[in-house]
């Protein structure tokens, strides 16, 4: 049997979409979960390469906690708790006053403290983004291999019986 | 009994050395890393998360570690561990729409749009044991890439093609989108209960419980007959939206395995006839889990369906009172601890009991042995 896709196919996921955000919001969206997915090295190495001069104070202490997740019955249903993740949280404050968040998977409380770190540069003048980019090309890059390496699993189930659905 | 309590006290701390050191094994042999465990156990990982309800891939890698590999143990910890921290939100609601997967299968659609991705399975394995793992030691070969990589947002085979002819029911939505979810680790357990409670017990349930009752389905204890519409296993940013902040962020990614079952069809004077579904949604990559979970919940769906109770899987309150293990352990193994006081109320029941009966007895024996001349009249 053949599937026929909806032309127009969209699942009721799609109805809890975040509220339309400016720009801004979508800037900080995009470095903030960046940041979640680096290694504790990474932004370790590049805070002290660059930024150690910097004057900061804790906010709120890194702080390992959980989230639920939530699924959905059916991935498009009611809603469902499905099991907790642990998470850490921190807050900094800059020297000028600039506050950066972070809450990231995971225990590592020097991993959530230096996210919360480059959250506040990013917002007090910009100035990681040329690093955050990068850590976001490696991201993709690192999923793009994956993805690619899946693909080569995938079954051509369509040309080992061609002529038989005709 | 003061004399008691301190041999006691030795004899445990003696015990827990002697477990440590059994633990360790033989120190000729190099002690197992956690991160090896979180590596190449990681489907006992997967499972320890998934029913210890904990999404930590190391946490789960120590528990298996100091559990010796008991892996009910081990989601004993994790669960104990869980209790220890703060709940800092929920999430929203995860897409697995937009799951990047690893593994995406239809037992239904022979061509689907994205195709038949197979992903690391032991699915057409020959089940062999392959000695070179043991002899030699592995020498990994990377593995092909393809030309593309996988589509993204692949179409959900239930919801983008099946329900595109309106052959299958559609997912109920509730109207209240602010609704509370029931959670049954704030909130004692109350029947009957709703799918989001099932859901969640099931998702934490014990993998060989959830395993043999979906298996009981399939055998005729429920008369739900299923196939499976689609199987991902993959990746899901999971997103909070903290009140600091005011906007949803993506906190990383979690591993899980999802199962939409179609199921036996359903048709009314008013409705033309459709399937139904079931569905299951794990922690890591447990297809079984998966599976067998979304077989249990079509079951559980019976009194909705309008269905006849027939079998254990469909009875909510038998399945989700006997699921979790950590619950089944401790109450099935708390027999083996100290019981004597309660013992001993029991032995001198039975023991007062007998002298009764013995003491009846012997009286009518008396009296038998005073009548037996008139009985011989």
């Amino acid at each position: 049997m053949t599937a026929h896709p909806a032309p127009n196919a969209k699942t009721d996921q799609d109805q809890n979409a975040s509220s339309p955000t400016d720009a801004k919001t979508a800037a900080r969206q995009k470095w903030m979960s960046v940041l979640a997915r680096t290694p504790r090295k990474r932004l370790e190495a590049k805070w002290s390469d660059t930024y150690s001069a910097e004057k900061w104070t804790h906010l709120r202490e890194p702080q390992i906690g959980m989230v639920m997740v939530r699924g959905r019955a059916g991935g498009a249903g009611q809603r469902f708790n499905l099991g907790e993740m642990t998470v850490t949280r921190c807050a900094v404050t800059l020297s000028d006053g600039t506050v950066g968040h972070s809450y990231v998977k995971g225990r590592d409380r020097v991993q959530a403290q230096y996210a919360a770190l480059f959250d506040a540069i990013m917002l007090r003048d910009g100035s990681a983004e040329t690093f955050i980019n990068d850590l976001a090309d490696e991201q993709a890059a690192r999923k793009r291999k994956h993805a690619r390496k899946v693909a080569a699993t995938k079954v051509d189930f369509f040309t080992l019986v061609r002529g038989e659905d005709e | 009994m003061y004399v008691a309590v301190k041999g006691g006290e030795r004899a445990i701390n003696n015990a827990h050395k002697l477990l440590a050191e059994q633990r360790r094994g033989d120190t000729d042999i190099a002690e197992i890393e956690t991160d090896q465990i979180e590596q190449q156990l990681s489907l006992s990982v997967t499972r320890v998360m998934a029913e210890g309800s904990l999404y930590d891939r190391d946490l789960a890698a120590l528990a298996i570690k100091q559990a010796r590999g008991d892996l009910i143990e081990a989601i004993f910890l994790m669960r104990a561990y869980r209790t220890t921290l703060p709940r800092f939100a929920f999430s929203k609601p995860i897409k697995t729409a937009e799951m990047d997967v690893s593994r995406r299968i239809s037992a239904t659609f022979k061509d689907l749009p994205g195709g038949q991705i197979l992903g690391p399975t032991f699915d057409y394995t020959h089940r062999l044991l392959d000695f070179t793992l043991m002899a030699n030691g592995e020498q990994p070969t990377e593995a092909p890439h393809g030309e593309q990589p996988v589509d993204e947002n692949m179409p959900r085979v239930l919801d983008d093609i099946l329900n595109y002819e309106g052959l299958i029911q559609d997912e109920p939505t509730p109207v209240n989108e602010n609704a509370p979810v029931a959670d049954l680790t704030r909130e004692p357990v109350k029947f009957p209960a709703g799918r989001d409670l099932r859901l969640q017990n099931l998702s934490r349930g014990d993998e060989g419980f959830v395993l043999a009752l979906g298996y009981s389905t399939q055998r005729g204890y429920a008369n739900s007959h299923a196939f499976v519409g689609e199987i991902r296993y993959g990746t899901v940013s999971v997103e909070i939206e903290p009140e600091e902040l005011g906007f949803a962020i993506d906190i990383g990614d979690i591993e899980l395995t999802e199962c939409e079952t179609v199921n036996k069809f359903k048709g009314s004077k008013t409705k033309l006839p459709q399937f139904t579904r079931g569905y299951g949604l794990v922690f890591g990559q447990n297809e079984r889990k998966a599976i067998s979970m979304a077989l249990v919940d079509r079951a559980m769906r019976a009194n909705e369906m309008g269905e006849q109770i027939m079998g254990p899987a469909q009875d909510s309150e038998f399945v989700m009172e006997h699921s979790d293990n950590v619950q089944s352990t401790g109450f099935v193994e708390h027999i083996k601890l100290p019981h004597y006081v309660d013992f001993q109320g029991e032995l001198e029941l039975v023991r007062r009991m007998r002298t009764e009966v013995e003491e009846r007895l012997a009286k009518r024996d008396a009296e038998d042995d005073t009548s037996q001349p008139e009985a011989a009249e």
